[in-house]
């Protein structure tokens, strides 16, 4: 089901209209069939207008058995359209499902418009003419046939996903997925079962500019390209693989072309360590990996915290504690980033807002990484990982200087000091065959200038408050107040809940309420303004998906007494949530 | 105009050594010391990267680049620096704890991969940093801080290990071993790909006499088995079963480091079970594999020196694009 709702988001986006997706799949790889726990599912949502979310209840559900209606009714208001593929509602399927009784006879879906659709036989007739295809082919192209259908209700263009189907298959699989797809399309126009056929008009409030179609792990992947790219630094990339985060292992390991190196480390301290080696060698390290990849990392993150060398660290957060939820997504790493770490180790944590916004986050933390020589972790979640929206593409001109900056000529003197400083506090990168320079750095604490071992009370007290000062006096963006600024809320969010937020926000506007809303993308160092920011308002909600995470250190931080609005169910955030937790606010 | 002759001097930094009086680490250190320039690798070419234990403050005595890294990862912070230059010369620093039992998984995989580092593992058979408790070396019955009543546990053999993990070339040599020493560091240089070197080093606070038997002018004599290429090994037989043994009935056997097969190298390691008898020293592997990422780096620098700006939008606008005016 995957593939059908990715093909409907392509088509989507290249007519032009606004859209968020959020695909939705059982962590088992082969979760058993018919079973609620094995039900894969993909949502979009799409509109002629900005599109902040994935939506919260669907207007239309296609739910090829028994167990994926059951898994997903709930999330259906009453009045909207479900079709279901007739043909998998045998006596035994709808009991796989939990169901006593078939949903289509015993008044389940009383309430809903429902369309049913025999999908596995008309694909089946629809292909049984053609040479070499098998029943099994037949089979898996029953998804084309309900993509084909929903093609025709909702007017997508069909040329994109012909023209995807041709790449991607050949032989008797491209032509029964070919077949399948027009027969969808053709019964939707011809079957007098749906009647309506729905026109979303091409959104026409895009700012100008070229566009495609990106999920988080992509953009990351083209960021960390781009910064590469822009700094003449090669690109080492040590991971290791977990879910959600070894997609971006797959998508940079096919780089090749552009100079990126790859390595699968055999665990996931060698695939950090594997990073900062390559740091040390004058190198963008980079590492990617989910919560339990973040703990193993720990102990190397801090060595790059006393070496002081750029590297860059993913986090893909998903459910925790421990394995948790690997498929589902949470905001709970926040505390970690931040100081979980021992000693004190202080780096720079941001956070990506949405899919495109990705590259856009792993760029900054790659140049703060470089420009500040500091470890840098980029908090994403798996929620923006996979989701998709459409991202303006920006000219590489554009794009902020990366600048390595190396160290290369030795002092008058003769003396290379690499603990000494410039403006931003960072110490100079010298590295391997620069002649003069050669030094020693270790994860012992470093003499203030010289780099050399000390045990010295006072001088450890003076490098453990330049390490934090660097971190504290990286430059970032003041955070921007967005909607009423007379409001008495304001709404603060950071990470992926920025759409869910500002969509929520939007509805309370819709119907007469006054709020702001604003979102942090930077999580260590804060923005300068956000103290007077939050102490502007009379009340402040903070959302986040995990049990308070960011309200804690808002309030330890500037005393502000925030209201904390935590979901852990790894599910993003809804706007309807949203909408009434504002309201309840507004009284 | 030539290059000026290197010294043991241009690789002495200006760090004092801090190991404790007679420990055989200052032994070693002479020897890399000593044996260096003679590369005619430049010292600011050369990295030395080691792990936590007494072995680890190896990096801050050579004077070339160096890192003293976290417990057990220096192979994995060597493998990263590989990956990224291949122009230099990459030393690893490791102890028996370091790299056998906190670093074990990065070991076997550095030697599995080929990742071009010489990797010199100082067994002691004993944690001395921390004050002496039973290693992964350390034999069974050992009494130490962490083992009152004895070990309860056998110990590894490095060689047998670094076989098993596909090592291209392995080697054991002495810390005072004045000749032997070098000679293998010289021959791990040359090598084309990982490197072990094991040296049985003694740790006089807190394992002192562990290799008595080996390092002691008389019963060293008798003891060391000299492995060398091309020559009948001194006091090892094959026996009619075809297995190998120390001494007794069966035909001389003539050393041959190159083959491929391991099975050879991986009997010779198993002849001793301890250095407190006849051990086998030398070179007992040293064979061709393709190193990692050889071949990648140049298609990668390539790659990247046709890369610009007009690249960089080429790819980011890559597949289905749509523009708004």
């Amino acid at each position: 089901m995957q593939l059908a709702g990715s093909r409907f988001t392509d088509a989507t986006a290249v007519f032009g209209n606004d859209l968020a997706t959020l695909p939705d799949f059982p962590a088992e790889i082969r979760a058993p069939a018919g079973t609620v726990a094995g039900v894969s599912a993909f949502q979009i949502h799409f509109a002629s207008r900005d599109i902040m979310t994935p939506g919260d209840a669907p207007d239309v559900l296609v739910a090829m058995n028994p167990a994926a209606l059951k898994a997903n009714l709930p999330l259906m208001r009453r009045g909207a359209t479900i079709l279901v593929n007739e043909d998998a509602f045998s006596v035994r399927a709808v009991q796989k499902a939990g169901y006593e009784t078939s949903p289509l006879e015993d008044g389940t879906l009383d309430g809903f418009t429902v369309k049913r659709v025999p999908m596995s036989s008309l694909t089946t007739r629809a292909v049984e003419g053609l040479e070499g295809v098998s029943s099994r082919d037949a089979q898996k192209a029953k998804n084309l046939f309900a993509l084909g259908v929903l093609s025709w209700l909702y007017d997508r263009p069909t040329e994109v996903t012909e023209k995807w189907i041709r790449g991607k298959f050949r032989g008797p699989v491209q032509e029964a997925n070919l077949a399948a797809f027009r027969a969808g399309w053709s019964f939707g126009e011809t079957s007098e079962l749906i009647d309506v056929q729905v026109k979303v008009a091409r959104n026409q409030e895009i700012e100008p500019g070229t566009y495609r179609n990106i999920n988080g792990t992509e953009a990351t992947a083209l960021g960390l390209i781009a910064a590469s790219v822009k700094s003449g630094l090669p690109l080492v990339f040590g991971a290791y693989p977990i879910t959600p985060a070894s997609d971006l292992l797959h998508a940079l390991s096919r780089r090749q072309d552009l100079g990126v190196r790859t390595i699968q480390a055999e665990d996931e301290i060698a695939a950090a360590s594997m990073a900062l080696g390559a740091a040390f060698g004058g190198a963008l390290g980079v590492t990617c990996t989910s919560g339990p990849g973040l703990d193993l990392k720990t102990e190397t993150i801090g060595l790059a915290v006393v070496l002081e060398l750029p590297m860059v660290i993913i986090d893909v957060q998903r459910a925790g504690p421990s394995t948790g939820m690997p498929t589902k997504t949470e905001q709970s790493d926040l505390l970690q980033a931040l100081y979980g770490r021992h000693g004190e180790s202080p780096l720079p944590v941001i956070a990506s807002s949405s899919p495109g916004q990705c590259f856009e986050a792993v760029y900054e933390a790659a140049r703060i990484a470089v420009a500040y020589r500091t470890p840098v972790i980029m908090l994403s979640d798996l929620f923006v990982a996979n989701s998709s929206e459409p991202w303006r593409i920006p000219a590489a001109a554009d794009l902020p200087a990366i600048d390595p900056h190396f160290r290369t000529t030795p002092p008058a003197d003769g003396k290379f000091l690499p603990y000494t400083r410039d403006d931003n506090l960072a110490r100079p990168w010298a590295i391997p065959g620069t002649p003069g320079l050669a030094h020693r750095i270790g994860g012992l604490e470093k003499q203030d200038g010289t780099g050399a071992i000390s045990y010295d009370g006072p001088n450890h007290a003076r490098m453990t408050e330049l390490r934090a000062a660097k971190v504290d006096g990286i430059e970032v963006p003041d955070v921007e107040v967005h909607g009423d600024e007379d409001a008495q809320l304001l709404v603060l969010g950071w990470g992926s809940s920025f759409g869910t937020i500002r969509a929520g926000a939007r509805r309370v506007r819709e119907r007469g309420g006054r709020v702001a809303t604003a979102h942090l993308h930077h999580l260590r160092p804060f923005p300068a303004n956000l103290g007077e920011v939050l102490r502007s308002y009379e009340r402040v909600l903070v959302p986040e998906m995990n049990s308070g995470q960011l309200a804690h250190e808002l309030r330890a931080r500037y005393l502000v007494d925030v209201e904390s609005y935590g979901k852990v169910q790894g599910q993003p955030l809804l706007p309807s949530e949203l909408e009434e937790q504002i309201w309840q606010r507004l009284s | 105009m030539a290059a000026p002759e290197l010294t043991k001097a241009d690789f002495q930094s200006d760090q004092e050594t801090r190991w404790c009086p007679g420990c055989g680490d200052y032994a070693v250190l002479a020897a890399v010391q000593g044996f260096f320039p003679e590369l005619g690798i430049p010292p600011e070419r050369v990295v030395f990267v080691s792990g936590i234990g007494c072995a680890g403050r190896f990096a801050y005595y050579m004077d070339t680049y160096g890192m003293h890294g976290i417990h057990g990862r220096g192979p994995a912070l060597a493998t990263g620096l590989a990956a990224a230059r291949e122009d230099l010369s990459i030393w690893v620093v490791t102890g028996d704890g370091d790299a056998l039992s906190i670093g074990g998984n990065h070991l076997i995989h550095a030697l599995r991969r080929n990742v071009p580092v010489k990797i010199l593992l100082f067994n002691n058979q004993i944690y001395g940093l921390t004050k002496g408790q039973a290693s992964p070396t350390s034999e069974r019955g050992k009494v130490t801080k962490s083992t009152p009543f004895g070990s309860i546990d056998g110990p590894l053999n490095p060689v047998s290990l670094a076989l098993g993990a596909e090592a291209t070339f392995v080697a054991r040599t002495i810390d005072t071993d004045k000749q032997h020493l070098p000679m293998v560091l010289r021959a791990a240089a040359a090598h084309d790909g990982a490197a072990l070197v094991e040296i049985y080093q003694n740790c006089p606070v807190f394992n002192d006499g562990a290799f008595d038997a080996l390092r002691d002018k008389k019963r060293g004599a008798e003891n060391r088995i000299y492995l060398e290429h091309g020559e009948v090994i001194r006091g090892v037989v094959r026996r009619p079963d075809g297995t190998l043994a120390i001494g007794g009935e069966g035909e001389p056997v003539v050393h041959d480091a190159h083959r491929d097969d391991p099975s050879f190298a991986f009997a010779l390691s198993r002849l001793s079970s301890s250095p407190d008898g006849p051990t086998p020293i030398g070179i007992f592997r040293d064979v061709q594999r393709p190193v990692s990422g050889r071949e990648l780096t140049h298609e990668l620098e390539d790659a990247r020196a046709r890369l610009d700006d007009t690249a960089l939008d080429a790819v980011m606008s890559a597949g289905d694009t749509w523009t708004v005016s």
